[in-house]
Order: C-alpha cells, then structure tokens, then sequence
C-alpha cells in the first residue's frame, strides 16, 4: 500500500486528523492532530492491510521561527513492505503528547532520548526520564536555544580559544 | 683484610637505591585497560603483538587498585569524567596519567558539542600527552617511553632541600 492509499484510508477512518500528505519524497510523510495520535498508532499497528509492526524511529525537530517541536514517527511493516513517517505539530513553549509506549514497546526508550533532548513531555510514559545525558543535567541541548552552562558538576566546560594563543 | 675493589664477580651490580625502585617501577607499569573511544583501538594495538608494550614490562589490568599508569584512550563525556575521577583516586600512589589522542587533551574534534568535556586535564593531573587521532601505536609508546624517563627521575628516598618540580615533561 503506497502513502496515497494510507493517507486516503486514515483520513476516512479519522475525518479532520490527518492532513499535509507529502507523497514525492522518498519516505512518505503525514501531519497527525497531537489528541489522534495514540490512536492512529494503534490503528496503523494492528489493522488489516496496514500491519506496522516496526516502530523505526521516534525522534524530533525545533522550529524556533515556527514556534514548535515536531515530534516524528517511522514506521515499517516487514508483512507488507511499506513505509509512512507521522509528523505531529506541539507548541515549543509546552510541548506535551501522548506516549505510545502501549502500541510499541520500543518507544519506551526512543521517547526518554527524546525528552532527554528536547524536553518532550510524553503523557503516560512509565518511565519518563533522561536516558544518556547525566541525570542532574540542565537544559535540554538539541533545542536551538540551548545554553551551555559555565560548568558541569564542578568541571570546568570553557577553555582558552587556540586561535589567540597562536597570535599571541 | 683484601680489598673490595675488582673483587666482586661478574653477576654482582651496584646501583642506588634511589634507582633500583625507580628501574623497577619504570619496568613494572600496569597500565589501566581504560578505552574510551577509538583510540581504544590503538590502544590494543599497541598492547598486541607488533608494538608490544609487553615489553617494556607494561601490562593491562582490569581493576585501578593494580594499575601504576592511566591511559585515556578516547572522547570524554562528562559523564564519564566523574568516573574518570573516582577511577583515579582508586589507583594506588605514585600514579601516571598519559593523555591520549585529541580528545582527551582538549576535546578534540567534538569539543564544540555539549556533553564532551575538554579535555582530561580538567579532572585529573597528566603526565603526558600523546597527540594524534589516534595516534598511532609508535606514538604511544613513545608516551609510555616518557614516562619511565619521568619515573627514572623521581627521588624517593633523599630529601629534597626545595620542592622538586619536574618541568620537562609539563606541557605550558
């Protein structure tokens, strides 16, 4: 099933929950409305002809300008060989969605990376919390207006620029 | 009584004392087997059979209680440099730290990014840097060459009229 026909049936099944289909790339990707999502998921996973038994990747963008983090989801199905990305909008000021830890187990990691990094909250989550930064760090780095602290735990994260050394 | 020179045969040796603890342990560093990153690689390489650390009496051992040498092989985080510390203080005294690769001695490549610290010597004291990335096994030994010359140095048992403070090796 290509990501037209997958865009054609969800947006049956969920009038007003789906939009901004963008089929020429070379992975097909969808917008999802934040409340729909879980259950899109679960539709996606288990039904008939769709089969995506893979959650691929869970990750996420930062749009200062736009003022939102998109939170992304691959998805794979290894029974009939496709393939559709979900995309869904959050303000960047509280971005918080619901964990779809229930309908892949997989996401229990890929969402603490993601709130590791960006600071997503995910609703629900058994086990929210960092998972590769320290567990007393502040900030949340791949957002663009992330601010390096002056020093971690007591080591120091400046050092002297080579560049006026050398021309010193 | 006969006299006691060109007396002794051939097996008997005089040295001072001073240099017998410091030949034996300039020939005796266990080193910790503490890779970090790729210059882990190189590392065991050195450790292999073409280099051959063994040779200088350097061998890898698994726990900081046995080891006399630290070399830090790779990118630091600094969730790894709190170990690093507590790795350090660990090992018994006298101890050594080589620095290898970019990465632990300033960071490196990734020292723009936000969880790599720059450079080792912001914990924990070093000996020696090794430059390179990696550096290649020659280079490592070369480093570890340094260090019995820094150990070959040390006086342990006369007394110092001033501190002596050993600035050959110190990087500015």
């Amino acid at each position: 099933m290509d990501a037209p026909e997958i865009y054609a049936s969800l947006d049956k099944l969920f009038p007003g929950k789906v939009s901004d289909l963008k089929a020429e790339v070379f992975e097909p990707y969808l917008s999802v409305d934040k409340n729909a999502i879980v259950e899109i998921c679960r539709f996606l996973q288990s039904a008939p002809g769709f089969k995506f038994e893979v959650l691929s990747d869970l990750t996420a963008l930062d749009w200062p300008k736009e003022e939102k983090i998109q939170v992304v989801y691959h998805l794979f199905s290894y029974a009939y060989n496709h393939q559709i990305v979900l995309k869904v909008d959050l303000p960047r000021d509280n971005p918080k969605v619901a964990t779809v830890e229930n309908v892949w187990k997989v996401a229990n990691w890929f969402e603490r990376e993601v709130y590791d990094l960006f600071g997503v909250i995910f609703e629900g989550h058994s086990d929210l919390r960092r998972i590769m930064l320290p567990e007393d760090w502040v900030g949340f780095p791949l957002r663009k207006d992330y601010v390096e602290q002056e020093e971690y735990d007591g080591i120091s994260t400046q050092r002297a620029p080579l560049v006026e050394k050398l021309l010193r | 009584m006969k006299p006691l020179i060109n007396s002794l045969p051939e097996t008997v040796f005089t040295t001072k004392v001073d240099e017998l603890l410091n030949w034996g342990r300039a020939s005796s560093q266990w080193y910790m087997l503490f890779g970090l990153a790729c210059c882990a690689i190189e590392l065991m390489q050195t450790g292999g059979p073409r280099a051959d650390l063994d040779r200088f009496g350097a061998v890898p051992r698994a726990t900081p209680r046995q080891s006399d040498l630290m070399i830090v092989a790779g990118t630091l985080t600094y969730k790894m440099a709190k170990r690093t510390k507590l790795l350090y203080d660990q090992m018994p005294d006298p101890k050594y730290v080589i620095s290898m690769g970019s990465c632990s001695n300033c960071g490196g490549l990734f020292q723009l990014a936000y969880s790599v610290c720059k450079g080792v010597d912001k914990i924990i004291p070093v000996d020696v840097y090794v430059p390179g990335c990696p550096p290649r096994p020659e280079a490592l030994t070369e480093g570890l060459l340094r260090i019995q010359d820094k150990m070959m140095r040390e006086r342990w048992l006369v007394k110092p009229s001033e501190p002596v403070i050993d600035q050959s090796g110190v990087a500015e």
